[in-house]
């Protein structure tokens, strides 16, 4: 794996191979010491021109974790404020020899594109509304964590799928990892065409009983002004998921942050069955996994092996 | 008529050549055998018999395997001019027409400054006359500075020499002014050529909606933002006698409602582009704005297949190229940053050749037929090789294949949506207005040799 661009590049088996390097930093996080030098002498950018909480945090603890040097810059109070642009941004942090370059950026394609622009391995963490392929990984470990595997499970993603890269890129995680999917939500948040993507459509909650698990996607106030929902309070009647409308059979997950009472009730959310917590921690483990893969994934060794066990390959060398 | 009268170029020397043994092809003039083309005094001279035609001191070029059309006239090229001559002028975009094998276009108004009053008119003519390589004509915008509010001064526009009008790059979206401008019409002449998109269904988008943005998570430009606006412009027309030009026609519902208001008897006349004939929305997936980004957008197969459609049955009487020369600042961005619009003068004829008569799908005939389709909706003479007719001819190598860029190009902007494709059928020569404005330079080195 050269960049980490989307979820679409990846089969079942590579999915698996970053899942299952995940695990092995999982038992990583769990020691006194829970730093390993597999990137040690290693740069990591990571470039963000949205914010963000969850990915920027954990990409940052991710590559500090593994003992890689970490420039991080956001969009705000840098050069990109003063007009440069994209390609110039990559051109001049480039000059710094980074191993890696994790971008957040709010059009579709820009990871792409910067993969053409540099010599460091690229990690898409979020494109517009395209793909955000740690996220549908993280959730994918997360899910195999508790129900073993998610052949044949039945997953339900609810909400704005028109404007979630969340959606898109776990509909095909979850469709390349065996489940059955339906996306439901206000016609006017389901982009058409959507169904070719493998799943089915619901413009009700209807029938969600048969998930195992609920996917719930943050529904954002702006919707509202742009009429494509006339409420929050319609939409919260509507398609909130909340302890009445969820069994106590079914797995609630959601990709943070969440609007308390609009998508999710606060009970729903605090409840046992919900895997919001687990989903930030695993965001951590499978995020080294991702930065391990792409920089020493071709060496047999543990990411776990101590001291210099584990010399990592040149990119592009590997798998 | 001739295009040299009723357009605007650089004079030169009138040519004075015999092309021996080219196989010409004019549908509309029922003319397809081999001949001694024979072009002097700024006229087809001439249709000899093969090996016949007397030399009297012309430049003679073996053709025998080549084969010469009526010179293509494309309606719709933006030459950037005034305002983006960072991008194109008049002299860079009328060589690529050159090279493209044209004998005429049009350029379009949406300039900074728009052209919207006659000394922009004349200003324009004055430059063409200086250095356009081919006759250029220049539209004037159908409301004052493309507000779409009050109307331009159409009459005086025409005196000073306005082809036509259009607010191409935007929509009108006020039918109220839509219905005065076609009343106006009927006082001050000139074909109204349209840009169709209802600007609060495409809003937002930067690619045909459908499974394809679905997948990409990009906004949508549907394709009933187009069709709902062809089908009011269509009935405004037909209610009051007016006539209107449809540009770059991309979705299959519109063709069917240019189709039915031709069968009803609205004077209505219609472009399609060769990226929409050749390309479908499947294009966008590798998110490269240089190839696929363009307003309005590629759409899907069945689209596609409804413009060929269009072509064969004439409710699309001609191709145009939408020729629009951005510079890499616009394109070297993400897909939905990125400016809409490729470039296409140079190489309409071969990637149509290479995409729909090689395999098949329309004869080679109609293909020439509707590239010099352009000039009748705007009341200028169509380009034929009927002896005695302005001298108009582009000569091609059917089975020349070439690299789309290899060697640059002559438009002063990159963004081809067929850079680096192979291609075959190229332009040899074309001869506009009687002088001889384009030679690849390989071939005229052969002709020297």
């Amino acid at each position: 794996m050269k960049h980490l661009l989307s979820i679409e590049q990846l089969s079942r088996a590579e999915i698996e191979a970053i899942l299952d390097r995940a695990e092995s930093f999982a038992e990583v996080g769990r020691r006194d010491i829970k730093k390993v030098p597999t990137l040690r002498g290693r740069t990591v950018v990571s470039l963000f021109y949205e914010s963000s909480t969850r990915t920027s945090s954990s990409f940052d603890l991710a590559a500090k974790r593994l003992s890689a040097d970490l420039v991080s810059v956001k969009a705000a109070g840098s050069s990109v404020e003063k007009g440069e642009s994209l390609k110039d941004t990559v051109a001049t942090l480039s000059a710094y020899d980074p191993a890696v370059i994790v971008i957040r950026h709010p059009y579709a394609g820009a990871a792409q594109m910067v993969a053409g622009w540099t010599e460091a391995a690229v990690v898409n963490a979020g494109d517009g509304k395209h793909e955000h392929p740690s996220q549908a990984l993280l959730d994918v470990y997360t899910l195999r964590r508790r129900l073993g595997s998610l052949d044949g499970v039945r997953i339900w993603i609810v909400g704005d799928v028109l404007h979630s890269r969340v959606a898109r890129s776990n509909l095909i995680a979850f469709a390349k990892m065996g489940a059955e999917l339906t996306v439901c939500g206000p016609p006017t948040l389901i982009p058409r065409g959507i169904e070719e993507l493998g799943c089915d459509v619901s413009y009700s909650l209807d029938g969600i009983e048969e998930a195992e698990v609920v996917y719930a996607l943050r529904m954002q106030n702006e919707r509202m002004s742009e009429s494509f929902v006339p409420s929050l309070r319609e939409y919260a009647a509507c398609f909130q998921i909340d302890t009445r409308r969820l069994n106590p059979r079914q797995l609630l997950m959601h990709p943070g942050p969440v609007n308390r009472g609009v998508e999710l009730s606060g009970e729903a959310i605090d409840s046992p069955q919900s895997l919001i917590a687990e989903q930030v921690a695993a965001g951590l483990v499978v995020r080294m996994a991702i930065l391990y893969e792409l920089l020493a994934g071709g060496d047999a060794s543990t990411p776990a092996a101590e001291g210099e066990g584990s010399h990592p390959t040149p990119i592009g060398t590997s798998a | 008529m001739s295009l040299r009268e009723q357009l605007d170029l650089r004079s030169a020397e009138d040519a004075h050549l015999v092309l021996r043994r080219a196989t010409v092809l004019d549908p509309a003039s029922g003319i397809d055998s081999v001949h001694d083309v024979v072009i002097q005094g700024g006229e087809i001279a001439a249709l000899a018999s093969p090996g016949e035609a007397e030399t009297n001191g012309a430049e003679v070029i073996e053709a025998e395997g080549l084969h010469a059309f009526p010179a293509f006239f494309d309606p719709h090229v933006h030459l950037r001019t005034p305002g983006h001559e960072h991008k194109e002028d008049v002299e860079t975009g009328t060589r690529a027409a050159a090279a493209g094998g044209y004998c005429g276009i049009l350029a379009m108004a949406n300039t900074e400054p728009p052209v919207s009053t006659a000394a922009d008119i004349s200003a324009l003519r004055e430059q063409a006359r200086a250095g356009a390589s081919v006759p250029v004509g220049f539209l004037a915008t159908v409301t004052k500075d493309m507000q779409g509010a009050e109307l331009t001064e159409m009459v005086e526009l025409r005196e000073a020499g306005a082809v036509g009008f259009s607010d191409d790059g935007l929509p009108i979206v006020d039918a109220g002014v839509m219905r005065r401008a076609l009343q106006y019409q009927h006082l001050c002449g000139g074909n109204i050529a349209l840009h169709e998109e209802d600007p609060r269904l495409s809003l937002g988008g930067a690619m045909h909606e459908g499974p394809v943005s679905a997948a990409l998570g990009i906004g949508g430009i549907p394709s009933v933002s187009e069709s709902t606006m062809v089908a009011r412009d269509a009935a405004l027309a037909g209610y009051e006698n007016a006539r209107i030009h449809v540009q770059h026609l991309s979705a299959a519902e519109s063709v069917e409602i240019v189709r039915a208001a031709k069968a009803a008897g609205v004077q209505i006349s219609a472009e399609a582009s060769p990226h929409h004939l050749c390309l479908t929305d499947e294009e966008v997936r590798a998110l490269d704005p240089h190839s696929s980004k363009m307003n309005p957008p590629l759409r899907e197969e069945r689209d596609r297949q409804a413009l060929i459609e269009g072509l064969r049955d004439g409710a699309i009487e001609c191709i145009a190229t939408d020729h629009a020369p951005h510079q890499p600042e616009e394109k070297d961005v993400p897909f939905e940053q990125a400016a809409f619009g490729v470039t296409g003068l140079e190489t309409a004829f071969a990637a149509l050749h290479t995409e729909l008569v090689l395999p098949g799908t329309i004869d080679l005939g109609l293909l020439v037929e509707r590239m010099a389709g352009g000039a009748e909706p705007f009341d200028l003479p169509r380009p034929t090789l009927a002896p005695g007719s302005e001298a108009n001819v582009v000569l091609c190598d059917l089975g020349a294949e070439w690299t789309v860029g290899e060697d640059g190009y002559e438009s002063r902007s990159a963004n081809s949506w067929c850079a680096g494709r192979t291609l075959t059928g190229r332009v040899l020569m074309t001869v506009a207005a009687g002088q001889v404005v384009f030679r690849l330079r390989s071939f005229s080195l052969g002709v020297a040799a």
